[in-house]
C-alpha cells in the first residue's frame, strides 16, 4: 500500500477516503452477491429463513435472489442433490455470468449426507463444479449460511485485478463452462470431473498391489 | 369387517378357480394377507371393489418385495397391495401377488384400470424391482432416470463403484474402498515400510 496507513486515518477523520482501486471494486461486488433463486431440499427452507427478516440477509447485500441463471452470481445449492438432478444443477451452473460462485450448503450438499450410500445421490456437488465455501451441518442454521456469504465475501476482497494475479474467470477467453455428466445405465457419466475433484492422493499413495507384495 | 379367512371364502366363491391363500405376517404387523395367483388377482379385486360387502374403493399402498432365494426354495417378486374401503370406513384387505425374480418372467397385471391412484406407485414398483404390470397405461421408469437400466431395491442389486472416499475408512468401508479404487488407510504406508524393513 502506497498511502501511510497514519494519513490515511486522518484522511478519513475529514471525510476523505483515499484506497486502492481494486478494493473499491471488490467491495462493490462483495456487497451486491445475487444468488439464485432455488433450492433442492430441506436446506432451502433455512436458506428462505435468511432471507428472511428474523436473519436479514440484506445486511450482507445478497437479498436478491434472482429466479433466472442469467442475472445470479451465487449458486447455493441448498440441499440434497440427486443423481437425476445433478446434470441441471451443473447446467444452471453453466449458464450463470462469470464471476460466478457456488455454496455448497448442508451436508447433503458436501458430500452425499445422510444419503452418501444410496444409489441415487451425488455425493457431492463438489464432483462436478467448483465449491468455493462448503458448510456443514443438516441444516446448517441461517447463521452458518451468513457465515458462509461472509466467508465469500472475504474471499472476493482478496481477489486482486493486477496481470498474473487476476482470477481465472477475469480473462475473457477463459472457459467457464463445466461438462454436464450424462446419464447413463448404472451411473452418471463420468461420475465425477477429474478436472474439479480429486480424491485426496495421501489416501493413494500406496496401492492395494504394493500391499499385497509386501 | 369380516376376518380373512371369511373374505377368503367369499373371494373364492365368487372366483371360482382362483388359488387363494392366507399368508400371516410378523405379528408386529397383524395384518393377515390374502395371496392370490398371477392369473385371477384381477377379478379378485374387481370383485372386492365392486362387490357390496367391501367395496374397496381405494388403494392406497402399491410396493413389491424382493424374496431371494433359499437353499430349496426359488425366490420371487412379491406385489403388495392395499386396499380400504372409504365408503364402508373399512379395511386393509391386503392382496399378495407372486412373479418370478427372472427380470423377463417378472409380470403382474396392473390393478391401475380399476384404481387409477395405483398408477405411480406401480410404475415405482417397476422402477426399483422390475415388476412390469400387465396393462399399465405408461409403464415408465418414475424414480430414476430412463436410461437407467438396473432396478436399485433388489437385494442383489451392486451399487456403482463410486464409493465416497473416508477419512478414516474402516470394517466394510475400507475393504470396499481397497478393492474398487485402490484407496488404503491412513496407516498403510507406516505398515508397508515396516514390512519391506523386516
Amino acid at each position: 500500500m502506497a498511502v501511510d496507513e497514519g494519513l490515511k486515518s486522518e484522511l478519513q477523520k475529514q471525510g476523505i477516503f483515499v484506497l486502492p482501486f481494486e478494493q473499491l471494486y471488490n467491495w462493490g461486488r462483495k456487497s451486491s452477491i445475487w444468488p439464485l433463486q432455488f433450492g433442492l431440499a430441506c436446506c432451502a427452507i433455512e436458506m428462505i429463513a435468511s432471507a428472511a427478516s428474523r436473519y436479514d440477509l440484506a445486511r450482507f447485500g445478497a437479498e436478491v435472489f434472482r429466479a433466472t441463471p442469467r442475472q445470479a452470481d451465487l449458486m447455493i445449492v441448498a440441499g440434497t442433490v440427486t443423481k437425476k438432478m445433478a446434470p441441471q444443477v451443473v447446467r444452471l451452473y453453466n449458464q450463470m455470468p462469470e464471476p460466478k460462485y457456488c455454496i455448497a450448503m448442508g451436508a447433503c450438499a458436501i458430500s452425499g449426507g445422510p444419503f452418501k450410500d444410496g444409489y441415487n445421490v451425488l455425493k457431492g456437488i463438489d464432483r462436478y463444479i467448483p465449491v468455493d465455501v462448503h458448510i456443514p451441518g443438516c441444516p446448517p442454521r441461517p447463521e452458518a449460511l451468513i457465515h458462509a456469504i461472509m466467508t465469500l465475501q472475504r474471499k472476493i476482497a482478496n481477489q486482486h485485478l493486477e496481470k498474473g494475479q487476476r482470477p481465472r474467470w477475469y480473462d475473457k477467453d477463459a472457459d467457464s463452462e463445466y461438462p454436464i455428466p450424462t446419464y447413463g445405465e448404472h451411473d452418471l457419466q463420468p461420475p465425477a470431473n477429474r478436472e474439479v475433484w480429486q480424491p485426496p492422493r495421501d489416501y493413494r499413495d500406496v496401492t492395494l498391489e504394493e500391499v499385497k507384495k509386501a | 369387517m369380516e376376518a380373512i379367512e371369511k373374505i377368503k371364502e367369499i373371494a373364492a366363491q365368487a372366483v371360482p378357480g382362483a388359488k387363494l391363500e392366507i399368508i400371516n405376517s410378523t405379528p408386529a404387523a397383524q395384518q393377515p394377507a390374502l395371496l392370490v395367483d398371477r392369473e385371477h388377482i384381477h377379478v379378485v379385486a374387481k370383485f372386492l371393489k365392486e362387490d357390496p360387502r367391501f367395496q374397496m374403493d381405494f388403494c392406497s399402498c402399491v410396493t413389491a418385495v424382493d424374496y431371494l432365494p433359499k437353499a430349496d426354495k426359488p425366490g420371487f417378486i412379491e406385489v403388495v397391495y392395499h386396499l380400504y374401503s372409504v365408503a364402508q370406513k373399512q379395511g386393509p384387505i391386503v392382496l399378495k401377488v407372486r412373479a418370478p425374480r427372472d427380470l423377463d418372467q417378472c409380470r403382474v397385471p396392473s390393478l391401475t384400470p380399476l384404481w387409477r391412484g395405483c398408477e405411480f406407485q406401480e410404475r415405482e414398483a417397476y422402477d426399483l424391482y422390475g415388476v412390469k404390470f400387465d396393462g399399465h397405461p405408461d409403464l415408465r421408469r418414475i424414480l430414476m432416470w430412463d436410461e437407467f437400466t438396473d432396478h436399485p431395491m433388489r437385494k442383489d442389486y451392486v451399487p456403482p463403484a463410486d464409493y465416497e472416499w473416508e477419512p478414516t475408512p474402516h470394517d466394510d468401508t475400507l475393504q470396499r474402498a481397497a478393492q474398487e479404487q485402490g484407496i488404503m488407510p491412513p496407516t498403510a504406508r507406516e505398515e508397508l515400510e515396516k514390512a519391506k524393513k523386516k
